[in-house]
């Protein structure tokens, strides 16, 4: 059975409970086993903490990996986000001595070391790579009968360079991951255009955030679309909370929750309460 | 430094001074913009070094979705910091429109870091007391809580309502965890950027 450390970040356990919840219940269902990674704390957010200082970043980055590293487990993330930052800050520390030397200088003051070995795994990697299409598809038991929009992201598969998962601009993974549910993923234009909530944005500029979000909202609704679904609880908070400004009102939905219904969880367990755009299955 | 030459001859205009004739503004040009060597090896220190890769092509700015909708020009910004103008680009507000989605480092033809540059960029700013007031609270939960959000007591009924502990098994439910996070955020000086 897979076992990770279940990496839970901030918005998804505090802002939508129902993602966490989720994925709780999925990855049981699936035979991933999570482990709580204890003690973790923000990522830190790659666009904003890590903006004002890079060296807090990847000291805190550094104390989460250590975390999981004590326990001898992979990281899985749901978030894009935290995907990026612990991503990013284990492939500097796993692969520059000198850097990891300077972060354990500052994690002795807490009587902890990063060895430099812990991976980290996206939720949706994990379940294309390790769990597979076909036994998802095995699992099954309520079909997700809908027209759906495909929302990458931008952290799960740039920079590419590093995270060598699929060309981002011919991108199949998500799909693929989503029909095994009975959706079907509509084509439409800019698939790849960024939810305009990352790198401080959201929190610095909220108009200029709204405008990618509203070009976004025109081109799924274009296509058909009754559902967005994410793979990350940063853009599924963009998308939930400005659309009733924007005049939309096209459900959200996170991969872990679409799972979740395609598997027999109840609407109050999806916590749907917390969503702004109802969700009426 | 923007400059017009408005005629053949003539008076040449940049955006502080007018000059008797285009040779003359290029003079000042070349001497007046000095090569900045603390703020090259400050940003190198940072990550940027290879931001002189960068051979103005501008795949960036066409590309860039944030430059569609606001102001902020990528090339102009990677122009800008190779020639070391450091007090320009702390103080424009444009550095922090970037959503770092990274369309402008998958496509640019010299793999150029730009995200990692903008990020440098970011930090030299903070450092000089340049942060976004809306910013300031994000930095804030993070000292304070150890999360980029705040706890409501709607968000705890919520959890509690499907099955989930009110708190999450994080530093929010361990004040040893909490104070160890503290500590590392103060040897790096993140109280310093609170406050």
């Amino acid at each position: 059975m897979a076992k990770y450390a279940f990496f839970l970040g901030c918005i998804a356990p505090l802002r939508y409970p129902g993602v966490e919840k989720s994925t709780r219940v999925v990855c049981e269902k699936l035979g991933i086993e999570l482990v709580e990674l204890d003690d973790a704390s923000c990522c830190p957010a790659p666009g904003v903490i890590r903006a004002f200082s890079r060296t807090t970043w990847l000291a805190a980055a550094a104390r989460n990996l250590a975390l999981a590293e004590a326990k001898g487990l992979p990281i899985v993330t749901i978030c894009n986000g935290c995907y990026g930052s612990l991503f990013d800050a284990a492939h500097e520390l796993n692969n520059d001595a000198e850097e990891l030397a300077k972060v354990n200088k500052v994690l002795a003051e807490i009587n902890m070391e990063y060895k430099g070995t812990t991976q980290v795994y996206h939720f949706a990697e994990v379940l294309y790579k390790e769990v597979g299409v076909e036994k998802i598809k095995a699992a099954v038991t309520n079909p997700f009968e809908h027209n759906v929009a495909a929302f990458y992201g931008c952290h799960f598969l740039k920079p590419s360079k590093i995270k060598d998962l699929e060309d981002p601009e011919d991108a199949h993974m998500l799909e693929a991951l989503i029909e095994a549910t009975g959706a079907k993923c509509m084509p439409r234009k800019q698939p790849m255009l960024c939810c305009g909530a990352g790198g401080g944005v959201r929190a610095g500029f909220s108009d200029v955030a709204k405008e990618f979000t509203k070009t976004n909202l025109e081109n799924i609704q274009a296509s058909s679309a009754n559902y967005i679904v994410d793979i990350c609880p940063f853009c599924h908070m963009q998308f939930d909370s400005v659309q009733k400004d924007l005049g939309f009102s096209i459900p959200v939905l996170h991969l872990c929750q679409v799972y979740g219904i395609a598997m027999g969880m109840s609407e109050e367990e999806l916590g749907f309460s917390a969503h702004v755009v109802p969700v009426k299955l | 430094m923007s400059v017009i030459r408005k005629a053949n001859t003539g008076p040449v205009v940049s955006s502080v001074f007018i000059y008797d004739d285009l040779d003359e503004c290029l003079q000042v040009i070349l001497t007046e913009i000095k090569a900045n060597p603390e703020f090259e090896a400050q940003l190198a220190k940072m990550g940027g070094a290879d931001v002189k890769m960068c051979f103005q092509c501008g795949t960036c700015t066409a590309d860039c979705p944030s430059g569609r909708r606001t102001s902020y020009r990528v090339r102009k910004l990677m122009r800008m910091a190779q020639l070391g103008l450091k007090d320009e680009i702390v103080d424009c507000e444009e550095l922090w429109e970037c959503t770092t989605c990274y369309t402008c480092v998958e496509r640019c033809p010299r793999q150029v870091p730009i995200v990692d540059i903008v990020i440098a960029l970011r930090n030299i700013a903070v450092a000089e007391g340049h942060m976004l007031a809306n910013h300031k609270p994000t930095a804030t939960n993070l000292y304070t809580i150890g999360h980029a959000v705040t706890v409501t007591d709607k968000v705890k009924e919520q959890r509690k309502a499907i099955g989930l502990p009110e708190i999450p098994p994080t530093v929010l439910m361990n004040s040893n965890a909490m104070a160890d996070l503290t500590k590392i955020l103060k040897a790096t000086g993140f109280d310093k950027i609170v406050e």
